[in-house]
């Protein structure tokens, strides 16, 4: 610091080169030590093994293994069928979630529209409810002898849900997020809308254009990079499904302990105590993140610019 | 969709859009509203039933008889009052993670949008890849090397990992890149005022409202996280909310008895968040996610 005192005097573009890391290198080190540290151990622990040495008494040792664990992990079948029930939680969420978040800012940011305010707090408001409290309360709400919902079609003499078949439960479990993340896609769909200038409305309007084309013509293509962006947390959300299947699960026989990867990861981890097999695992549940965040972006830039050319 | 009114100024058509209500987008936004409502008034209504009267009385009608008085004192009862202990558990979680997060995330925005310097653009890179390793994949390690260091099963454990987040640098970059001005820097160079004084008393004012909406992300995101508490701590004292409901969802459910204290359980759980997001909510700047920043 003294460096740059004497260096100010020279007036600008004099900061001494160890400055900037002053305030940077804080999230640098905390980076390293809680992200990038964890990755490579989880890396090398995935390429690890225990080998039972020697003879009678067996000293258990760590041993490199290679792909073995991943061999073993692409093997079991425990996790594609994991894998598939969070691809069909996905397919229903991340649509719906998108499709209702879009859908509602377009209707506030419509003119005329009444209890807009309302209606924006409200629907933002699930965002606050931590993913297991909402699976609880939900959880509550599927129940049979609880549940408001079976209440009400019994009351109107139709056949009662049933939200915990084998079935059902990916409707349950999609519900529970899409409660949940409408709102703040929502939000962040609208305020990307309320920083479009009013302008190219007001000429849309000149022109003899009703909402709804303002809406498609307008709206919609300036939103896309937006709509990517809440893809993207949408698609890393469900890939990281955990919380809702494992809160359900004391509710129903329908939720295995290895409902989807993440479950796996933690039964092996924690339960099996196999810390090997969950590392790798984990890295292929990590490549699969990182490949779907990539090819989303590689055709969401494909499909823009295609659209300009 | 309504037909909107043709060819006419932004001022007269705003005065008509006064007398016409736009029913369509009104009655969808409000059955939106209802759909996100509902469930929580269940668990308003659920919460002040006695346990008897959860299985007999209709689900939206509340119990009179006394029932949330009961419930409070079951659950304040539960464990010698383990639930108020993880509430305060949360508390200092999510406000400790939080703040700490915004410092860190607030300086290394600062640092990257107002310094040129070697290195930058892959601190950056590397800064925002992290966003891309799930932290769900990164749990299961944090904890293998926490237990390493000693510190697993500690509120360390849970409250380190909080601290770094990808997205809170990036937009405490895109924010000061937008609001600090560099004259003004420039100029408290040329009083002689050291760097870290600069982003104190010049740099850190004009980046407050975007620094809340920092703060605000992380502690929603410290409070509801589960995994990595769920992961990390053994000890049920040290438990935030998320994690002690799961545990006690996880003991009553053979016992119906002890489903509506746990029920007014997460509906008192969620009482400090919707206050704290009812109150901040003009101060939540998601334009600052949607990449739109208007200073």
């Amino acid at each position: 610091m003294t460096a740059t005192n004497t260096s100010t005097k020279k007036r600008f573009r004099a900061v001494h080169p160890f400055v900037p890391w002053l305030f940077v290198g804080p999230a640098v080190l905390l980076s390293i030590a809680t992200i990038v540290a964890p990755f490579i151990y989880a890396v090398i622990m995935s390429l690890r093994g225990v080998k039972v040495a020697g003879g009678g008494l067996g000293r258990r040792e760590e041993v490199f293994v290679g792909f073995a664990n991943y061999i073993n992990a692409a093997f079991n079948a425990e996790l594609w069928t994991g894998f598939g029930r969070m691809l069909i939680v996905g397919v229903i969420t991340i649509p719906i979630t998108l499709g209702l978040a879009l859908l509602f800012a377009l209707l506030l940011d419509t003119p005329r529209v009444r209890l807009a305010r309302f209606s924006r707090i409200a629907i933002f408001l699930p965002y606050a409810v931590p993913g297991v409290i909402a699976s609880l309360m939900w959880g509550f709400i599927y129940l049979p002898g609880v549940s408001p919902i079976r209440e009400l079609a019994a009351s109107l003499g139709l056949a009662q849900p049933d939200f915990f078949t084998r079935d059902s439960i990916f409707w349950s479990i999609a519900n529970i997020n899409i409660w949940g993340g409408v709102g703040f896609n929502m939000v962040i769909l609208y305020t990307a809308l309320r920083g479009i200038s009013s302008e190219l409305y007001d000429a849309a309007r000149v022109d003899g254009c009703t909402e709804l084309q303002i809406a498609w013509n307008i709206k919609l293509p300036l939103l896309l990079p937006a709509i990517v962006l809440t893809a993207l947390f949408s698609l890393i959300g469900t890939i990281q499904l955990f919380s809702e299947p494992t809160t359900l699960s004391p509710l129903t026989d329908a939720l295995s302990s290895t409902w989807v990867p993440m479950m796996l990861v933690y039964r092996d981890t924690f339960v099996a105590q196999n810390l090997y097999g969950g590392a790798a695992t984990s890295m292929l549940v990590a490549v699969l993140t990182i490949a779907a965040s990539v090819l989303l972006f590689w055709i969401t830039r494909r499909r823009s610019a295609g659209g300009l050319a | 969709m309504t037909v909107s009114t043709l060819s006419m100024p932004a001022s007269q058509t705003r005065a008509r859009h006064r007398r016409r209500i736009a029913w369509v987008p009104t009655i969808i936004l409000f059955i939106g509203a209802l759909y996100c409502l509902l469930p929580l008034y269940w668990l308003v209504a659920a919460s002040s039933k006695l346990p008897g009267e959860l299985f007999t009385l209709p689900s939206f009608v509340p119990g009179f008889s006394g029932g949330i008085v009961d419930n409070v004192v079951a659950l304040s009862n539960y464990r010698s009052g383990r639930y108020w202990l993880w509430t305060f558990n949360s508390f200092l979680y999510a406000g400790g993670g939080a703040a700490l997060s915004t410092i860190v995330s607030a300086a290394a925005g600062y640092g990257l949008a107002k310094y040129n310097f070697a290195g930058k653009n892959i601190v950056f890179a590397f800064l925002l890849g992290a966003v891309l390793i799930p932290g769900v994949v990164l749990a299961v390690p944090q904890y293998l090397l926490m237990s390493k260091v000693g510190l697993a099963g500690t509120y360390w454990a849970v409250l380190i990992p909080s601290i770094v987040s990808p997205l809170g640098i990036y937009l405490c970059r895109i924010y000061a890149a937008a609001v600090i001005h560099d004259e003004l820097l420039e100029a408290g160079r040329v009083d002689g005022a050291s760097e870290v004084r600069i982003f104190f008393s010049i740099g850190l004012a004009p980046m407050i409202p975007g620094l809340i909406t920092v703060f605000l992300l992380q502690f929603v995101g410290i409070w509801n996280n589960f995994l990595l508490p769920f992961l990390m701590l053994s000890d049920e004292r040290l438990f935030p909310l998320t994690v002690g409901l799961y545990t006690m969802l996880n003991a009553g459910t053979e016992q119906p008895g002890m489903y509506t204290f746990i029920i007014t359980g997460a509906f008192l759980s969620i009482l400090p968040l919707v206050a704290l997001f009812l109150l901040l909510q003009r101060y939540w700047r998601l334009d600052l996610i949607s990449g739109s920043v208007k200073g």
